[in-house]
């Protein structure tokens, strides 16, 4: 009787242990694990692959750090959790990342039916073509009949099938589980096309051993906005990654760089600074941070435009002027204010 | 008669062992049943939807090799997918299966040659490709070896109508050109075989009452395919062939075996081959050596000691691990997706669950349909190995 009620309640308690992981606040966890746990690509060049020390750099990784800076005060306390585009769902879903941050799409299936919030973009895209020069082929409406190396179980896929189909074309897919297989498949000619979203295909021309052998289509299929995303039912934990976020780009807005942050929370100037650097209101108390947080984040990481300048524009992709450039001048990237 | 002692219920080990049964039972069934509703509960509230629904959607991609069942995009439906997945994992697994089973047969064979070289290379062949990761095999093979060493399809390789290049292996498909022709022809091969099976027969009948014997399997392939070409004039040559042809980009028509196919395929037999080739050995050294002088005493030629007395021996020790092997072939097959070949895993537990989020719906009937292909290949194998146990009488 002693033994059977023992397990009993011991069935009963972990039955009840699940459940509570699910409802618990993700900040207090970061924080009482005093590190972040961030999903990423890991081999995508300019948003997230390792340096030569070993530490995650790209745009997607950026992200991670300033998220990492803005909670616990240091960008460095960040564990990178490399995941497949098969992988990274279950992953969020599941705990095993607070944030997943690895160039994913945003889409209303995604939205809608995984029990996932996208929060706002970081870098927006577009899918394109690449293929070898010395194929001759100047348009993606040329491509009837080919072979094409694609990444499974991604947006791509569906976008490559979709235009194939609008534009009564056939092909044969060529599905990979990595983007750095589907660049050695291009590479060693199991496929005439790599298809992925344009700034992944930069970069990983940039990964071939003869760059200046392929080059990109002019067509841009589709949309394709990436940004970090986060479980449902935590609207926090929400509201600290899109803020994060929201935070760097408003930064670049108001001229608030890594390098003049100290001078400009010494003397702000103007209000929406004061706000920006935490001189001025609760911003961080309201988010349920300390009021430096936005201030750790920009000082340790960089603003919008010096993280692109430091992870993107080097495997080959300019900025000025483009979807993301600042509203201001002429980009599509327009973060809610801080106030 | 001593009349039965009456032992109070709690000490009697029957009920005993009944109540604890029970009990144990009850724990299991409550301990599956509490996760499961656990697991419910947690999907309902983080907002995840699980279900059959997606079952009949319309699949948004396009799988590119299907030999025997058709996928046309914007028609299939995500069931056709998860067809199309088990069709190619069988077909890899079977093409494995039969390829590995030669292969070690034969490497497990020169393992036991009295030749130096030849033993010492077989050695070699089984400690090197047991003792690597599979995966890496595959990769190995796919983008190490096949594909830097095979052509683009403008210079393919030409084997008369047989082309080879870094897309895979084109061939010509037959077609039916001429129902009626063929109809005869089928009818004329039936006469053919009828007349073989007769002629059998009467060399078993002969062998029986003279003790003479006729070399009736070659005699049966010789007549078969001879035979077979002559009737095939006879009926008007019914068949047309589709030779592929070099499009713009590869060969279109025909029948094509894919790289990736070939990689995987070639690496699953290689690997499994060198356990296999253990087995075999295993098989053959268990059979003593009086057995083969006894059968020698007897008069029995060489080739009819190995054919009658050690073989059928050696396969009630070969079988029974052998078909561990056949298992973890097939399971083995779910590598592929790293050489993107469209199986099972990667079309179905891959593609689709990345594209619908069913995570709970798809992985169950994944692990479903490899548990139903390891049981059937067991069963089937079992089969085999019960025939020929030694029948004890």
């Amino acid at each position: 009787m002693k033994l059977s009620a023992k397990i009993a309640t011991t069935f009963a308690a972990s039955a009840v242990a699940v459940a509570q992981v699910a409802s618990a606040g993700t900040l207090d966890d970061v924080k009482a694990r005093g590190e972040l746990k961030c999903g990423v690509s890991g081999g995508v060049p300019g948003f997230s692959a390792p340096d030569d020390a070993g530490r995650m750099q790209g745009i997607d990784a950026a992200v991670c750090d300033a998220i990492a800076a803005a909670v616990l005060g240091d960008a460095s306390k960040v564990t990178f959790i490399p995941l497949t585009a098969k992988e990274r769902f279950t992953a969020l879903a599941s705990g095993e990342v607070d944030v997943l941050s690895r160039n994913t799409t945003h889409t209303l299936t995604r939205e809608a039916s995984l029990g996932l919030n996208f929060t706002y973009y970081n870098y927006i895209d577009g899918q394109g073509f690449m293929v070898m020069k010395d194929s001759g082929i100047k348009s993606a409406l040329e491509l009837d009949g080919a072979s094409i190396c694609v990444q499974a179980g991604t947006t791509t896929e569906l976008n490559m099938a979709d235009y194939f189909r609008n534009n009564n074309m056939s092909f044969t897919p060529v599905g990979y589980e990595t983007s750095t297989q589907t660049r050695e498949g291009f590479e060693g000619g199991a496929c005439d096309v790599l298809t992925s979203d344009k700034s992944q295909l930069a970069a990983l021309r940039t990964e071939m051993k003869d760059p200046s052998a392929a080059m990109l289509l002019p067509e841009t299929i589709s949309k394709e906005p990436l940004g970090p995303v986060v479980r449902q039912g935590d609207d926090q934990w929400m509201d600290i990654v899109a803020f994060t976020l929201y935070a760097l780009i408003n930064a670049e807005e108001a001229g608030v760089t890594s390098k003049n942050i100290d001078e400009l929370k010494a003397n702000p100037g103007n209000p929406d600074i004061a706000r920006i650097v935490g001189t001025e209101g609760n911003m961080g108390e309201l988010l349920g941070l300390s009021a430096d947080w936005s201030y750790n984040a920009i000082k340790q990481v960089g603003n919008y435009g010096e993280i692109y300048a430091r992870t993107v524009e080097p495997i080959g992709i300019p900025r000025a002027g483009s979807v993301n450039d600042l509203w201001t001048r002429g980009g599509i990237l327009y973060a809610p204010p801080i106030r | 008669m001593t009349e039965r002692t009456r032992i109070p219920l709690h000490r009697d080990p029957k009920v005993r062992a009944i109540v604890f049964q029970l009990a144990a039972l009850f724990f299991v069934v409550y301990g599956i049943y509490s996760l499961f509703e656990t697991t419910v509960e947690n999907l309902v509230s983080r907002g995840i939807q699980t279900g059959t629904g997606f079952f009949d959607e319309v699949a948004p991609f396009q799988i590119g090799f299907s030999p025997f069942l058709d996928f046309n995009l914007g028609q299939s439906t995500y069931l056709d997918v998860f067809f199309v997945g088990i069709q190619n994992t069988i077909l890899v697994a079977v093409l494995g299966i039969v390829a590995a089973t030669i292969l070690g047969f034969i490497v497990g064979v020169i393992r036991l040659s009295p030749n130096w070289l030849a033993s010492k290379v077989a050695l070699a062949y089984i400690e090197i490709f047991r003792n690597v990761p599979l995966l890496l095999q595959i990769m190995f093979w796919n983008f190490a070896i096949f594909l830097p060493s095979l052509p683009a399809p403008k210079n393919s390789i030409e084997l008369g109508v047989f082309y080879l290049n870094a897309r895979g292996f084109h061939t010509p498909t037959p077609i039916i050109e001429d129902s009626t022709g063929f109809t005869i022809w089928m009818a004329l091969l039936a006469v053919l075989v009828a007349g073989l099976v007769v002629f059998a027969r009467r060399a078993k009948t002969r062998f029986e009452e003279t003790g003479q014997r006729l070399p009736v399997f070659w005699i049966s392939v010789g007549v078969l395919a001879a035979g077979g070409y002559v009737l095939y004039l006879i009926a008007g040559s019914p068949l047309g062939f589709d030779v592929p042809v070099l499009g713009r980009f590869n060969f279109k028509g025909g029948g094509q075996l894919p790289l990736p196919l070939f990689s995987l395929w070639f690496a699953l037999t290689i690997y499994t081959a060198a356990f296999i080739a253990e087995n075999v050995r295993a098989g053959i050294q268990s059979v003593s050596h009086g057995q083969t002088e006894a059968s020698h005493a007897l008069g029995l030629s060489r080739k009819d000691t190995v054919r009658l007395v050690t073989i059928p021996q050696a396969l009630r020790v070969i079988i029974p691990p052998t078909i561990s092997q056949y298992l973890n072939l097939t399971k083995n097959s779910s590598l592929a997706v790293a050489v993107g070949f469209e199986e099972l895993v990667a079309v179905w537990a891959g593609i689709t669950l990345n594209q619908t989020g069913q995570a709970l719906v798809i992985i169950g009937m994944t692990v479903a349909v490899y548990e139903c292909l390891s049981l059937l290949t067991s069963m089937i194998l079992n089969w085999y190995n019960k025939r020929i146990q030694l029948t004890e009488r």
